[in-house]
């Protein structure tokens, strides 16, 4: 759910990135933190364990720049994408605006993503949303490993809505920034449509 | 209350003003040193005291994960939710409350309040600040039954979204 504030004139929308554990969602974080201009970004927060397993979340202020006179915010969050944070991973859903589900290519991850991604639904309609009418994204991260899932199997597994997807390195930043504009103008697309509702 | 996959939550000048005065009336008199809002998602609502060198936009989204991960153990032992939570430090303590089940209320405080003046003045506030909130959805839910809502992002066009990017 966005809040648009009228008195200070800016828009705020949440953005959540979804996987299984060690996909890469705090590196798609990380990434997007170091390559944007100290300006645009708050501070990065990371819940994380002593082994730098995300805990709780990672959370990421962005501004994008103004859209008729309206500053437009996002917050980007992580979930945990440990199985057994499931409790956590709900909390952290409450009033997304758009969801980036990061996909760890590797063949022996393919149970987990498929796993994750049911997880995901059931975690959203429990809160009363549903996956197919948000603004959705997928990522195919870890791409430069040798024992990638073909890019065609994961698609028909992961995607077969045939939502907007993109192939990524994290580590490296391949594809994160597409990821995150794609996601963010999705947003503002339902936006644009819902009006304020 | 709101339907949470097509709803924004929309705050007016005229809400924000009052919401202002009654936080800054609260922190005069409750000797507090920051006061906020937060909405239960993490978002900034307003602010009032000695936050220049508060990163105020990660507080909200902490405060939010704090009220939202008690919450959850709340449920867990079949209590609704926690309604107060209190945090001591050596300086600085914080309290957070949650008004109307929808917006967090957090106030910074030091020697020179106590836990009872604060939780005694947040009381008060806290009933008039439900009552805005209660405004504000009558208004939001008018605004959009006469077809009011007049979005600034209505009409945007893909030129104004490429650009933000560019």
């Amino acid at each position: 759910m966005s809040f648009i504030n009228y008195a200070s004139r800016e828009i705020n929308c949440k953005i959540v990135y979804y996987g299984p554990g060690l996909c890469g969602k705090t590196t798609n974080l990380q990434l997007v933190y170091q390559k944007t201009a100290p300006d645009a970004k708050g501070k990065m927060i990371s819940l994380a364990t002593e082994t730098e397993r995300t805990l709780f979340f990672d959370f990421l202020p962005l501004a994008l720049g103004e859209i008729r006179g309206f500053k437009t915010r996002f917050h980007l969050y992580t979930v945990p994408g440990q199985v057994f944070y499931d409790a956590s991973r709900k909390l952290i859903l409450k009033g997304v605006d758009g969801v980036v589900f990061v996909a760890d290519s590797q063949e022996e991850r393919l149970d987990a993503n498929i796993e994750s991604m049911e997880n995901l639904k059931d975690n959203l309609e429990e809160q009363g949303y549903e996956l197919e009418k948000l603004p959705f994204i997928i990522q195919y991260n870890k791409q430069d490993l040798p024992n990638c899932t073909p890019l065609e199997e994961l698609r028909e597994l992961l995607n077969p809505n045939g939502v907007p997807d993109f192939t990524a390195c994290a580590q490296t930043g391949e594809g994160v920034f597409e990821t995150l504009k794609a996601v963010a103008k999705l947003i503002l697309l339902e936006l644009k449509k819902g009006g304020t509702g | 209350m709101l339907d949470p996959q097509h709803n924004s939550f929309v705050m007016y000048d005229e809400e924000f003003q009052r919401i202002s005065a009654v936080i800054e009336k609260l922190l005069r008199e409750s000797n507090s040193k920051v006061i906020f809002l937060v909405d239960k998602n993490g978002q900034l609502i307003a602010s009032c005291g000695e936050t220049e060198h508060l990163d105020t936009t990660s507080l909200a989204s902490l405060t939010a994960g704090n009220i939202a991960a008690t919450g959850g153990l709340a449920k867990l032992i079949g209590e609704k939710e926690f309604s107060i939570l209190f945090h001591e430090g050596e300086k600085d303590n914080i309290h957070i409350s949650i008004i109307a089940q929808r917006v967090i209320l957090v106030v910074i405080f030091d020697h020179r309040s106590s836990l009872g003046l604060v939780r005694l003045r947040v009381k008060k506030a806290s009933d008039e600040l439900a009552k805005i909130f209660e405004d504000l959805a009558v208004k939001a839910a008018e605004m959009e039954k006469t077809g009011n809502a007049d979005s600034p992002f209505a009409e945007i066009t893909d030129d104004d979204i490429d650009n933000l990017f560019s």
